[in-house]
């Protein structure tokens, strides 16, 4: 493990908006999954989780949500706001998730009801939380509908998520996901089922947010361009363990464990376009 | 008589409720000859894998022709495909569902052996050749990974000996360290089994490293068309260049991709 | 290809592996308590159908003992109107009901599935003749339109069985149908047509493998079904013919003599047993194969 100075320093002087997680384990019936995960979310910063599917980096995303497996055991810490998030109970952790940690996910539709209006699903989320009238949760609405660009606020909130298209779902899922003003927003493949031009302004979007609501956003992604556009720090997970975390630069530019490196030469950049005549030979 | 595949405007129209009606192929002229490795690029919804459907029999032409080897291409109704057509084989986007869950690999692909003209090659070479571990003939498709999958895939499109794979998105849902590899593998055995390999994707940066040809594809229509290294570094459609320019590339700089904001 | 470098696959391949094994593995069902206490009811009374002749304490078509008896140390179960052993009838009367809602359960599964996924896969007038035919009998209560078949019929047991059929294969046709279409354009099942299968090879080869196990388990829940329907046929005296003992005319007896509760009580709760069992059965192998199943089976109505 080549663990490599964080840019913030960990323990007491985190700060409280952050999330701090040490030495978190999961395992489902004897197998482990997360096998002590350490990683420092920080406010204000995008943190990329990398590594590919079966790493372990979308379950350390659940759990740090509180949405693990019925099933699992989950050892270790998640401190956040001051608070020890293994261990809490059910009712408090629901108070949370919405309220204060929110969850985007790769499928944009799937997060959203079929049934219920633009409209339903961004104030119900508000009222339920924050318990405010409806035309104030009407009001911030539009106000969340602008912050993610999405064209026409009013005439959106009356419309059902199968009448927009994916980037625009995406970024009404994320309206959604901070509907309730939260300081953690987990994202998790956000961009993976969209098209490229779209992903770039979904990316950009991420990007603005952290920086403009000082928002600490974990991003789950295999895509390490993705990572390297938008990420501040990244982590490299495989087998349920961090192998490798630092500042983006470093990580990608000039990676220290032999699987970081494995992953960024199997990127097309690192290989040249097809000689052509070994193709026709 | 013409060699490889050609297509004649070719037009695809889905007929929606209440009237509506959708080209999701409009008018498409193209010709792959024969051992070429022919780019497809465009994003979802742009017609690429109606097209590729249309290509396999599988969609009915509301206008156009399709042919092969000069033989027209007719749509796959309930009888057996013809003989002559077995000869273009696909392989498809998601490695979870293109494999009978309930069959032996090994059976999978010697079914596709049968219908090789020639002497096919055994299952153990073909395995061989996509990296696969010749014991795993007996093994059921749930004990390998999605990448593995899309390998065993390739394989038993070759050994129906095909003089024409298409590959439609056939690495969009593996991981991005496995995608190149997957990539340049398929055109590998496909250049060495002397197919013609039609490659469909969304990402202009996998096609460039294998395709000879690259041909854009938007709403239905092929926009723009030329040698590969022509369209990545000089595009002329203004589309063209937009899909390059958001291409996010991992140089560790945090560059956000370009875009257009009206476009979305 | 050998410069390429090799991230390794074997993290995602194990853990994929290890998922999917342990959804197949068997064990886990006997895990399940009402498995446990479904399959031991239901091996009892396979026992006790084969192994009746050694068990039955009397002839259950003897008629030497006194009427209308309680329930005694020389008759567990007491004696009926004409004065047979009750716990005697009741061993007999399994030979009856359980070979009888077996064969009934397989038969309108082949039937009902063949029908279902010809419809499903050939669609159009296919579809469209064989589902309306389904509706129609759906479109009746099924014990009534059974008894209206067994009554045209004639009573008798092959009658019963066939009247039966004709009311119990739609369901598996239905049930078959929505599977093979939600199977039918899978990428393996376009791939193997794309290799020159026909539609009886796609169909056998990689359709039906995929989409047998809920109809095994809706056959499964409908035994209990079967033999409730066989009972009430019988109950209704469609079915058997007087004196051979079957679950379903014994209750109906008892019901006429109503102070001697011990007829009615007794054949009715071995009818209750085994129904039971079977939904316990059917149940416990819904959850453990496919919990998705679970809407496309529990859906319907008796």
């Amino acid at each position: 493990m080549s663990q490599r100075s964080a840019p913030e320093p960990a323990g007491g002087t985190f700060s409280p908006d952050g999330v701090l997680v040490s030495g978190l384990t999961l395992s489902i019936g004897g197998t482990m999954i997360l096998d002590g995960v350490d990683l420092e979310v920080p406010p204000g910063q995008v943190t990329g989780l990398a590594g590919e599917s079966g790493s372990g980096k979308t379950m350390t995303g659940m759990a740090i949500c509180g949405l693990q497996p019925h099933n699992s055991a989950v050892g270790g810490s998640i401190r956040f706001a001051g608070r020890e998030l293994v261990g809490m109970a059910e009712r408090e952790i629901n108070r949370l998730r919405g309220a204060e940690i929110a969850m985007i996910f790769q499928d944009p539709s799937a997060g959203l009801h079929p049934m219920i209006s633009i409209q339903g699903q961004l104030t119900d989320h508000l009222r339920y939380h924050r318990g405010v009238s409806r035309s104030q949760a009407r009001e911030r609405a539009i106000e969340l509908l602008e912050q993610v660009r999405v064209p026409d606020p009013a005439g959106a909130l009356k419309r059902y998520p199968h009448q927009f298209s994916g980037g625009q779902l995406q970024r009404i899922s994320i309206a959604a996901a901070l509907a309730c003003g939260p300081k953690v927003l987990i994202a998790d493949e956000p961009t993976t089922a969209l098209d490229v031009t779209v992903q770039a302004g979904v990316l950009r979007l991420l990007r603005d947010l952290c920086d403009d609501l000082g928002l600490a956003i974990i991003l789950v992604t295999h895509d390490l361009g993705v990572m390297s556009a938008v990420a501040d720090t990244v982590a490299v997970m495989r087998n349920g363990k961090v192998v490798e975390n630092g500042r983006r630069y470093d990580v990608i530019r000039n990676p220290q464990h032999p699987y970081t490196k494995a992953l960024i030469e199997a990127l097309p950049d690192h290989q040249g376009p097809s000689d052509h005549k070994e193709a026709r030979s | 008589m013409t060699d490889g595949l050609v297509l004649d405007r070719a037009s695809v129209t889905y007929r929606q409720s209440l009237g509506h009606s959708l080209t999701a192929v409009d008018g498409v002229s193209l010709q792959i000859g024969s051992g070429e490795v022919v780019g497809l690029v465009g994003e979802s919804g742009c017609g690429k894998s109606t097209l590729a459907r249309a290509v396999c029999g599988l969609e009915r032409l509301s206008a156009g022709s399709v042919s092969f080897d000069g033989a027209p291409v007719g749509r796959l109704g309930l009888r057996k495909r013809e003989q002559s057509l077995l000869r273009i084989q696909m392989i498809f986007q998601n490695p979870y569902a293109s494999l009978n869950p309930r069959r032996r690999i090994g059976q999978q692909i010697e079914d596709a052996r049968k219908i090789n003209p020639g002497d096919a090659p055994r299952v153990a070479e073909l395995l061989a050749q996509v990296e696969i571990e010749p014991s795993a003939v007996n093994r059921f498709p749930h004990e390998f990974s999605g990448g593995q999958r899309q390998r065993i895939a390739i394989a038993r499109a070759v050994a129906s000996g095909p003089d024409l794979l298409i590959g439609d998105e056939p690495i969009a849902s593996l991981d991005a360290s496995l995608q190149a590899r997957v990539a340049t593998l398929l055109r590998d055995v496909a250049v060495r089994a002397g197919a013609s390999l039609l490659f469909i994707s969304h990402d202009l940066a996998i096609v460039r490293l294998i395709a000879t040809r690259v041909l854009v594809m938007r709403s239905g229509r092929i926009i723009e068309e030329g040698p590969t290294e022509r369209i990545w570094n000089d595009p002329q459609q203004p589309y063209t260049k937009r899909l390059l320019k958001a291409i996010p590339v991992a140089d560790g700089l945090g560059r956000l991709p370009e875009i257009d904001e009206l476009v979305d | 290809m050998s410069t390429l470098t090799q991230p390794p696959e074997t993290g995602a391949s194990d853990f994929d592996a290890l998922l999917a094994r342990r959804r197949f593995r068997w064990p886990r069902i006997w895990r399940q308590p009402l498995m446990i206490i479904g399959s031991v009811v239901i091996a009892l009374w396979l026992l006790v159908a084969i192994f009746a002749p050694l068990l039955e304490p009397q002839n259950p078509l003897a008629q030497g003992s006194a009427r209308l008896t309680a329930p005694s140390a020389a008759h567990w179960f007491g004696t009926d109107t004409l004065g047979r052993d009750v716990l005697s009838r009741i061993i007999a009367g399994s030979r009856v009901s359980l070979p009888l809602a077996i064969v009934l359960v397989i038969l309108s599964m082949v039937l009902g599935s063949i029908l279902g996924a010809l419809a499903g896969y050939l669609g159009r007038v296919v579809d469209e003749v064989i589902m309306r035919i389904t509706d129609l009998v759906f479109a009746f209560p099924t014990i009534i339109l059974a008894m209206v078949v067994a009554a045209a019929l004639g009573p008798g047991l092959q009658n019963a069985v066939l009247a039966l059929l004709l009311v119990s294969w739609p369901q598996y046709a239905r049930v078959m149908r929505s599977m093979v279409i939600g199977a039918r354009n899978n990428e393996y099942v376009v791939a193997g047509r794309l290799l020159g299968a026909g539609v009886a090879t796609s169909l056998i080869r990689d359709v039906l493998p995929n989409v047998i196990a809920p109809i095994l388990v809706l056959a499964t829940l409908d035994f209990g079904n079967a033999i409730l329907l066989f009972s009430g046929l019988s109950f209704l005296g469609l079915g058997t013919v007087p004196p051979t003992p079957e679950w379903g005319s014994m209750v109906s007896d008892g019901v006429k003599q109503f102070s001697s509760w011990w007829i009615a009580t007794f054949s009715g709760m071995a009818i209750f047993s085994i129904v039971v069992a079977f939904n316990f059965l059917g149940d416990s192998l819904r959850d453990v194969l496919d919990p998705r199943s679970q809407r496309t089976v529990g859906g319907r109505s008796i």
